[in-house]
């Protein structure tokens, strides 16, 4: 076939962007240009997106090609597949392969992306690739073929999760390495993040999130193992870094074009040589560079029609995302970044594991996540695009199109339009029909129905709708109950939220968020304190403690004053100090100008009005004189108050002090659902005021009586006796489990006097009285939670957090300038 | 607008705050999520608690103090406060939080 003698048009990069801009062309002007394709790879388009399902062998190489031989040879491209382009010679309008020059009059860059690599001790390793073309995906298959491999993949957004994927169904041991808190943090949010990290690792993949990556080892020049900051070492075969992309622009910058992060293009997609244009993953449109497939079709047609001769306008548009790993079901679209006035609506199924969250502003919905049920993705993101009022569907709107056209949005009417065979309690499988039978049948109640159906009775999710659904069937009769939740985001009580912990084995906030249907992104001030505490009492050692879920006085080791500074105090075992220790405390009195300095009731020393910068410092300064953190700002062990005992007092019968220090030694640190005092009074007369405190012991000559449940706040009220023991280990393993058993029942914030109240002191001497290898358990769970606890957060914030206690900049001494 | 660059996204953790010292006072920045900041007056208008020591949910903090709670997008107190703290334009590129420095360099007659 002879060509026609049309204008010479040079491509350079065989993707999917130039790929369908060429399809375009011919489709608009098919004789209009003599078309060259350069490709560094020694083949033609094929289909990138779809290089997850070849490796996980979902598909082969050949389904995926998009364009063959017999379509470049149709349309007359003169393919130079496997011949890299060295230079753009602009001034000669030549591109100059490999291979020889090829003149153009049009010239398409269309090189891409080059995969960013990491640039770790050992990145140059063998055995460490990206995962970018067929070579990389090669790779990885051959891998799964070796009995026993294992890889590493540094990454845990979308390639790199694919990846993985891929690779554990070909049988690789596979271990995902991701720097942020949870997967897919671009696209997620952390409850989103917590069930597809679930689902990963329910496949067998292990995922490791804030992990920071430090060295690939290497033996004789191959990659041995992944070394992390913390020292762990991850051993493998291959490691694959799928940590993002940056915009291929050498060949583009060194002709001299305009660029930033990609070669820059106008609305047309020309460069700033009028003879030269470019799209795709190596171009910079308006700030923008691009990572996703739908936009690149976009410019495609644009290109196109500009070669063409033809108007077109490239306008950047909302794009989605789908994860393609087979039973993740996981889609996103649109923005979740800042910007004013964004409103959430949440959704969150537990039984089923779906969470959905929409973002609106000005009643648009601007951005989607859905994980676990996505089959409304489209219908979301075609809102966003159509930038839609959905003002009229507002609170139906997430439950998706099957649900619009309805009556008004009011959730009786939802219920109420619902079938009998409905299923409302997933884990007990109780349909609607069953709970009105039970409520025709008489019952009034909640308690009722759980009786008889056992609807709501096990995780308690659907609660809520269970009363909803007797408010239906019994109308005025049914008065729904006033709410004792721990607090907006949930309809669950404490008590409910703590079993719940226990039983579903939650480890992590979003855990529980998600777990228990939360119907806020992440809480409150008032829930998250609450959780925090929870989870660290429950969980010692898979728990990490959450500052950001803390009270300001928790979170900064210091007790805030109404003008905004803070108080500190050093700890003083059991109420004794020395010269040496007071000499430290009255000199960081001075240097830190205190104006205030206050003995305390609980026998410390108060330094108060300190300057939220200085504390580090002054922490540093008390820390070198020996002393640690008072916590007399915390919801855990505060002091142990002492009378002097048999060391001077005539009266004393027993080593009081010691037995104070000794108590305080072993408690402090230790969170508690509210604060906790303790006293040790050495004889009768009580010096020590033990019977007003969480747990007081007073000595008698027989041994040592230990009370518990004293207050004296805004109520007053003696401790009760829980035991007498004989001696000093027996008084100390019972305080032990007694602080234990309180810390793993009781409700936030309860004090020990008020929790005795609700379960009884006879239930606390069962446990802890009577039952000695109950006791025993209580104390050595309260040791492995002080294993982690055990330690002064001064010293702690002086080494890794002292920045942080300063203003992140100083604007002041640049505006004066 | 004059855009400056104050620090790193890294520097505040998720769901904390850090302040700047400007002219117009102390401005806490709030990091809502991985890649979210705003930015707001540091003092609460009730009765001055430092609100970057309040504990930040969803695009909200609540004061250290009494518990008040202000929206981080318009700066209006929440449910039955009445209230009004500053916002300041700030967004986060490349991983660097940048504040524009115009509204910050007022200073007022003093």
């Amino acid at each position: 076939m002879v060509k026609d003698m049309g204008l010479k048009l040079v491509v350079i990069g065989a993707g999917m962007a130039s790929g369908r801009a060429l399809e375009q062309l011919f489709e608009t002007a098919p004789d209009a240009y003599d078309v060259t394709l350069f490709n560094a790879e020694p083949r033609g388009n094929y289909n990138r997106l779809m290089l997850s399902p070849v490796l996980s062998g979902e598909k082969t190489y050949e389904e995926i090609v998009t364009h063959d031989d017999a379509w470049y040879e149709e349309n007359n491209v003169t393919c130079r597949f496997g011949e890299k382009v060295l230079k753009i010679d602009r001034a000669r309008k030549v591109v100059v392969g490999e291979n020889g020059e090829v003149p153009y009059d049009k010239l398409v860059l269309g090189m891409g992306s080059n995969p960013f690599m990491i640039p770790l001790p050992g990145h140059d390793l063998e055995g460490v690739i990206a995962y970018r073309d067929l070579e990389d995906t090669n790779r990885m298959i051959d891998l799964g073929a070796k009995p026993g491999a294992k890889a590493v993949v540094i990454g845990g957004g979308l390639l790199g999760l694919e990846a993985a994927a891929g690779l554990k169904m070909r049988g690789v041991d596979v271990t995902v390495v991701h720097i942020m808190g949870h997967l897919m943090e671009r696209q997620l949010d952390e409850a989103a993040g917590y069930l597809l990290r679930k689902a990963l690792v329910d496949r067998g993949i292990t995922v490791m999130c804030s992990a920071n990556s430090k060295e690939i080892v290497g033996e004789d020049g191959h990659v041995k193992a992944l070394k992390l900051d913390d020292g762990t070492e991850l051993p493998c075969d291959l490691l694959v870094m799928a940590v993002g992309i940056r915009p291929s622009i050498a060949l583009g910058q060194d002709a001299g074009l305009a660029v930033g992060r990609g070669i820059h293009v106008d609305d047309q997609m020309v460069t700033s040589d009028a003879d030269i244009l470019a799209l795709g993953e190596c171009v910079e449109h308006d700030g923008a560079v691009f990572g996703l497939v739908a936009p690149l079709y976009d410019q495609a047609k644009v290109i196109a029609k500009t070669l063409a001769g033809e108007e077109a306008k490239f306008v950047n548009k909302e794009v989605s995302t789908k994860l393609k790993v087979t039973g993740c079901d996981l889609f996103s679209a649109g923005d979740f970044a800042d910007g004013d006035d964004r409103e959430d609506i949440v959704f969150r199924d537990p039984s089923r594991g779906v969470y959905k969250r929409l973002v609106l502003k000005d009643n648009v919905v601007i951005g989607a996540v859905m994980y676990g049920d996505t089959a409304d993705g489209n219908w979301f993101y075609n809102l966003i695009k159509d930038g839609e009022d959905v003002s009229e569907m507002r609170e139906t709107l997430i439950f998706g199109p099957a649900f619009q056209g309805g009556a008004a949005a009011d959730p009786l009417a939802a219920v109420a339009a619902l079938p009998a065979d409905a299923e409302i309690c997933g884990c007990n499988g109780v349909c609607k029909g069953q709970i009105v039978s039970a409520i025709e049948g008489g019952a009034t109640t909640l308690d009722d129905v759980r009786a008889q159906t056992k609807a709501s009775g096990s995780c308690g999710t659907c609660t809520g709708l269970v009363e909803q659904v007797l408010a239906v069937t019994l109308g005025d009769d049914f008065v729904l109950p006033t709410s004792k939740s721990v607090c907006g985001c949930t309809d669950l009580t404490h008590e409910d939220v703590r079993r719940l912990i226990k039983s579903q084995e939650l480890k992590s906030q979003p855990a529980v968020w998600q777990e228990l249907g939360w119907n806020t992104p992440n809480g409150c001030h008032v829930c998250r304190p609450a959780i925090n505490f929870y989870l660290l009492a429950d969980w010692p050692l898979e728990y990490k403690d959450d500052p950001q879920s803390r009270f300001v006085n928790e979170r900064n080791h210091a007790n805030i004053q109404k003008d905004g500074t803070f108080s500190v105090v050093p700890r003083m075992w059991g109420g004794i100090t020395t010269p040496d220790e007071l000499r430290a405390i009255a000199d960081a009195a001075d240097k830190y100008n205190v104006p205030t300095v206050k003995v305390t009731g609980g026998q410390r020393i108060d330094l108060l009005g300190v300057k939220k910068e200085d504390l580090p410092s002054m922490w540093y300064d008390l820390n070198q004189a020996g002393m640690v953190s008072g916590h007399a700002y915390s919801k855990g062990l505060r002091t142990v108050k002492t009378c002097v005992g048999t060391d001077h007092c005539r009266f004393g019968t027993q080593d009081s002090t010691g037995l104070g220090i000794k108590l305080e030694k072993m408690l402090w640190g230790s969170w508690t659902p509210h604060k906790v005092k303790l006293a040790v009074s050495g004889c009768p007369r009580n010096c020590a005021e033990a019977t007003c405190k969480d747990v007081g012991i007073i000595c008698v000559d027989s041994g040592y009586e230990v009370s518990v449940a004293g207050a004296a706040g805004m109520d007053v009220k003696e401790t009760e006796l829980l035991a007498k023991v004989a001696t000093e280990e027996e008084a100390i393993e019972l305080t032990a489990a007694f602080i234990q058993i309180y810390r793993e029942n009781a409700k936030y914030l309860d004090r020990g006097y008020k929790w005795v109240a609700k379960v009884g002191l006879d239930w606390v001497k069962e446990q802890v009285v009577d039952d000695l290898e109950q006791r025993k358990a209580l104390f050595e769970r309260f040791e492995l939670s002080q294993s982690i606890y055990r330690n002064d957060p001064w010293a702690e914030h002086v080494s890794e957090k002292a920045d942080s206690y300063q203003p992140l900049a100083n604007l002041t001494l640049e505006a004066a300038e | 607008m004059s855009w400056i660059d104050v620090g790193s996204i890294d520097q505040i953790p998720v769901r904390g705050a850090r302040i700047l010292k400007t002219a117009v006072g102390c401005v806490a920045l709030f990091r809502t999520s991985e890649a979210e900041v705003f930015a707001t007056s540091d003092r609460c208008p009730h009765k001055g608690g430092p609100l970057s020591d309040g504990i930040v949910h969803g695009k909200s903090v609540t004061c250290p103090l009494h518990n008040w709670v202000f929206s981080l997008e318009t700066g209006e107190a929440q449910g039955a406060d009445e209230g009004q703290i500053a916002t300041y334009p700030v967004r986060v590129e490349n991983g660097r939080i940048i504040i524009d420095g115009t509204q910050l360099a007022k200073r007022t007659a003093a």
